[in-house]
């Protein structure tokens, strides 16, 4: 270890130090040796840190101060939706008769559980305009997966075997192909047009009798909304396929458009971004799935039902595609979306719509004189611009985006969606002030202005963070995924 | 109805709208065709104060029976355990959990420092080379490593022992039937895989094996001799979900030569929460490593020689290579594995295998403690912090009863195994104390009558 470099905790081990306090051995102790082979007990010990409380507080502080989050300044990490993470929703996910329940206890000695999950799954039913939600998936990709196999059965179940195909627009997120392949199809693109939609020439070309699905984002994940969305569900409708709407962009459109009544058959949904679920760090999530009444007998098992004034699990659903997850979902991050949702009830949903809209395009608008905008029509709650401009005077949309740290922003997200060059995509969320945004916009002038008169500031950035640029070539070539002592 | 999430006032808007160039927020939402726009207002409950809130869902949360305000011995895949405080001190930051993915490493050192230790630590308690960053369960890890398998061996039939737990052999069969995986389920002799059916099954068409350790009823599966059955197989994988702290004193999978071990850490600091969020982890071999789902984070250099972490590896990853990606995970469990490191870090060395031995030694004594009330156990081998018992009768009913006591029982395996109708699943973590262990054999016994 360099001087300079910041310990591992590893490093702070030292024999026989110890941070935890074990509830006592208080049973007479046997043998083991008599019940286990030899062979079955460990001979050298897992090379765990032996380190104080206050060692472990001041290791994991001293990491938190080298980690922005949401609650250390702006995060328009576009499709992420990084908008403010309530604090009460963190409180409330802690309640013992939350936190500390077993997914194995008698339903009546959890009908509190219970009855917050239905009125959860309720309510996002209602917003998306679906006919029943499950929670069991984990997040956006596990739900997208979920959904592609109900869509699979259900073709199956009409001994329609030929389907293997899934249409994804060439602007869709990586897990939307991935989760084709994952669930048996094969992915197929589908072209944009000059203003950044689904082209629906293409479509019409690439539609036919193998078309198990076409999954789209609406808005798009260049923030446009499909305008066309009613004639695209009757190209992929007429030949049969099914249409799935990826959810990461309904922060854009909260009762303000619902995915039900545009045609869409199956939905998910990320809790973890429109619905406040802290994003931890890259998870967990949570990724419910609504679909219509045509899709419900095929649902993951158990489903949630309501008898009576009891809630309870139905386990007897012969047409179901089955588990998808262990137990019920991301419970604790369900939780704290409801928390949020019944917090801002109808109206204050509608709100956050208008204002990450509103916020979007007041930011496109003052920037759109300093960078390219691809697509000029008004955006939804994110926008993308290229970088063209600047990498014509030596300065890439990466080197932008390392320059916005000295600023103390993260950067919006970079090279995606890929139809656009040198991307960078934009979303501030509804959270977020006019100051903060007039700030962040001023900071992208700046750059740009840096871009055209000292590129070498932008380019060798960042100039203020913990460590510089990290060479990912060697990490790649050489991996070296693990502590070693010594080394 | 004011909302404290939104800062907008009417004069921030006046001016933002006056820069875009319009009268009204409504003409941004014209490009929604006139007729999918949704008129009414959405049929959710009205919007809430914080106190107000608060309060209902208090009483709501005091609806259910929870693992604090009773004496449990329910496991089954999820336990309650010893959680210092300093695992929600740490993931409370809110610099880590209101970060997204380390895609940025110059400002996520933390976050990915914390990965890279968690991934250091999976290693040491598996004895694998490579660990991921996490999955979203220790079952769809499982279902993953299946598919990961019969994709690498290019064989599409695997065999996954009865033994395992019941929801996560589900779920890799829902895994299975998306790129169509045969799985054949073997049964179970004395509480552990029936390695006679085993090796009956076991040809040159099986991509892997899949074993849990300790297996679904609390006994150690007899890793050894299946390692020598597979090794008239080779190219079969050896797949093994594992309790991470079950190892921290039983062999671990690595040293049987497993090629792929999963599991799920929620022992390591994590609350039960109704089943999830949990944390499930991937540790593979060398060999493996490029086909490993999820993100792994890697010790680079930055421009001054500093060392650095960095996410790699991501070639592998959707976000790059699309429909050839080894998986479609993006986001995972990131915040969990930071809590299991911290718990794991507060354990240590001493501390891992101090809590893995108390839970075997408890469980011991609840096995002399049931035997000497007269209740049946069923299985004779090795086990770990479980116990099967054969009450011969309704064993919902013996629920009720205990929970009457103050105790939330065990785990209904006629459920899922028709075989043991009538027997119970009993977990004996090191938080249950001698008299908890006595009072509960005791009424069990009379419960058997
Ligand atoms: C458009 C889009 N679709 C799908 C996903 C996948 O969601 P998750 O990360 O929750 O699996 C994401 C985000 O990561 C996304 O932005």
């Amino acid at each position: 270890m360099a001087n300079q470099d910041f310990p591992l905790i590893f490093e702070h081990s030292q024999e026989s130090r110890t941070g935890f306090s074990l509830p006592e051995m208080d049973v007479p102790e046997v043998d083991l040796t008599d019940m286990f082979d030899e062979r079955y007990i460990r001979e050298t010990e897992a090379d765990l840190p032996e380190v104080s409380e206050l060692q472990i507080m001041r290791h994991y502080t001293a990491l938190s101060t080298r980690n922005h989050g949401v609650d250390s300044g702006f995060y328009p990490l576009g499709s992420c939706t990084m908008k403010y993470n309530p604090k009460m929703n963190e409180d409330i996910a802690r309640l013992a008769g939350f936190s500390h329940i077993h997914p194995y206890q008698d339903e009546e000695t959890i009908q509190g559980a219970l009855e917050l999950m239905y009125d959860l799954q309720t309510s996002l039913a209602e917003i998306t305009g679906m006919h029943t939600v499950t929670l069991q998936p984990a997040a956006g990709a596990h739900g997208e997966w979920t959904g592609l196999m109900m869509i699979r059965a259900f073709h199956e179940a009409n001994g329609d075997f030929g389907r293997t195909k899934v249409i994804v627009p060439d602007s869709a997120h990586g897990t939307n192909p991935a989760s084709a392949t994952v669930a048996g199809f094969e992915a197929v693109t589908v072209k944009s047009d000059d203003r950044g939609l689904v082209d629906l020439e293409d479509l019409k070309r690439v539609v036919g009798e193998d078309t198990a699905a076409l999954m789209l984002t609406n808005p798009n994940t260049l923030g446009l909304f499909e305008e066309h969305i009613l004639e695209m569900a009757e190209i992929i409708h007429d030949a049969g396929g099914k249409l799935y709407y990826d959810g990461a962009n309904l922060n854009a459109i909260l009762g303000y458009a619902r995915p039900g009544d545009m045609g869409f058959d199956v939905v998910h949904l990320n809790l973890h971004k429109t619905f406040t679920g802290p994003h931890g760090g890259g998870g967990p999530g949570s990724g419910p799935v609504g679909v219509t009444e045509e899709f419900a007998a095929y649902l993951p098992k158990p489903v949630l039902i309501k008898k009576g004034e009891q809630y309870g699990f139905d386990y007897d659903r012969p047409k179901s595609i089955g588990r998808v997850k262990p137990y019920y979902g991301n419970f604790g991050i369900n939780v704290r979306a409801y928390t949020y949702i019944r917090t801002m009830g109808a109206e204050g949903l509608k709100k956050v719509s208008e204002y990450a809209v509103l916020n979007a395009n007041y930011m496109m608008r003052r920037l759109e004189k300093e960078f390219d905008l691809p697509f000029s029509q008004h955006c939804k709650h994110e926008f993308v611009l290229s970088g063209k401009r600047q990498k014509k005077l030596g300065v890439r949309t990466l080197d932008i985006a390392k320059r916005l740290l000295d600023f103390g922003y993260h950067p919006p997200t970079i090279y995606f969606p890929l139809n656009v060059e040198e991307a960078l995509m934009v979303e501030p969320t509804e959270t977020e002030s006019k100051e903060t945004l007039d700030a962040f916009v001023d900071a992208m002038i700046q750059i740009s202005n840096e871009a055209k008169e000292d590129p070498e500031i932008v380019q060798e950035a960042p100039h203020t963070t913990v460590v510089s640029r990290m060479d990912e070539t060697t990490a790649a070539r050489k991996p070296v995924l693990r502590y070693n002592k010594g080394s | 109805m004011e909302f404290r999430y939104l800062p907008m006032t009417e004069k921030d808007k006046q001016e933002m709208l006056d820069t875009i160039g319009i009268n009204k927020t409504e003409e941004l939402f014209e490009d929604i065709p006139e007729k999918v726009r949704f008129k009414g207002e959405l049929g959710i409950k009205p919007p809430s104060n914080e106190y107000k809130l608060t309060k209902e869902l208090t009483e709501l949360a005091n609806k259910n029976v929870n693992l604090k305000s009773h004496t449990s011995f329910l496991g089954a895949g999820v336990y309650d355990h010893y959680i210092p405080s300093v695992v929600d001190h740490v993931i409370s930051r809110s610099e880590f959990y209101t970060a997204y993915t380390p895609y940025q490493p110059e400002i996520s050192q933390g976050e990915l420092q914390a990965i890279f230790e968690f991934q250091t630590m999976i290693c040491e308690l598996t004895a694998m080379d490579v660990a991921n960053s996490s999955m979203y369960d220790g079952g769809t890890a499982l279902a993953e490593a299946v598919n990961l398998s019969a994709g690498t061996t290019r064989k599409k039939k695997v065999i996954v022992s009865s033994t395992v737990h019941p929801e996560s052999r589900a779920v890799i069969q829902s895994y299975a039937n998306g790129p169509g995986v045969e799985i054949i389920e073997i049964g179970h002799e004395n509480g552990v895989t029936d390695l006679k059916a085993l090796a009956a099954e076991l040809d040159e068409n099986t991509a892997g094996v899949v074993l849990q350790y300790p297996n679904f009823f609390g006994q150690i599966e007899p890793l050894a001799e299946v390692r020598e059955l597979l090794d008239t197989q080779k190219k079969a994988m050896m797949i093994v979900s594992s309790n991470p702290l079950a190892l921290g004193y039983m062999n671990p999978p690595g040293e049987f030569g497993a090629d792929i071990v999963v599991g799920d850490a929620q022992v390591f600091g994590i609350p039960a929460q109704f089943g999830g969020p949990h944390c499930g982890y991937f540790a593979t071999t060398k060999k493996l490593m490029r086909k490993v789902p999820g993100r792994l984070v890697g010790q680079t250099k930055d421009e001054q020689g500093r060392r650095g972490f960095v996410l790699t590896l991501q070639a592998r990853e959707q976000h790059i290579r699309r429909d050839k990606a080894t998986s479609n995970i993006c986001s995972n469990q990131a915040l969990n594995a930071l809590a299991s490191s911290v718990a794991m870090s507060s354990l240590g060395k001493q501390g891992v295998k101090k809590m893995a031995w108390t839970n075997i030694q408890k469980t011991a004594y609840m096995k002399k403690a049931l035997e000497d009330n007269g209740v049946n156990v069923a299985y004779t081998g090795p086990f770990f912090n479980e116990l099967v018992i054969n009450l011969g009768n309704d064993v919902q009913n013996a629920n009720k009863k205990l929970l009457e006591k103050g105790f939330i029982g065990g785990y209904d395996l006629g459920a899922s195994y028709n075989e043991l109708a009538g027997h119970m699943l009993i977990a004996v973590t090191e938080v249950r104390t001698k008299d908890e262990i006595d009072n509960f054999a005791q009424e069990l016994g009379d419960i058997n009558g």
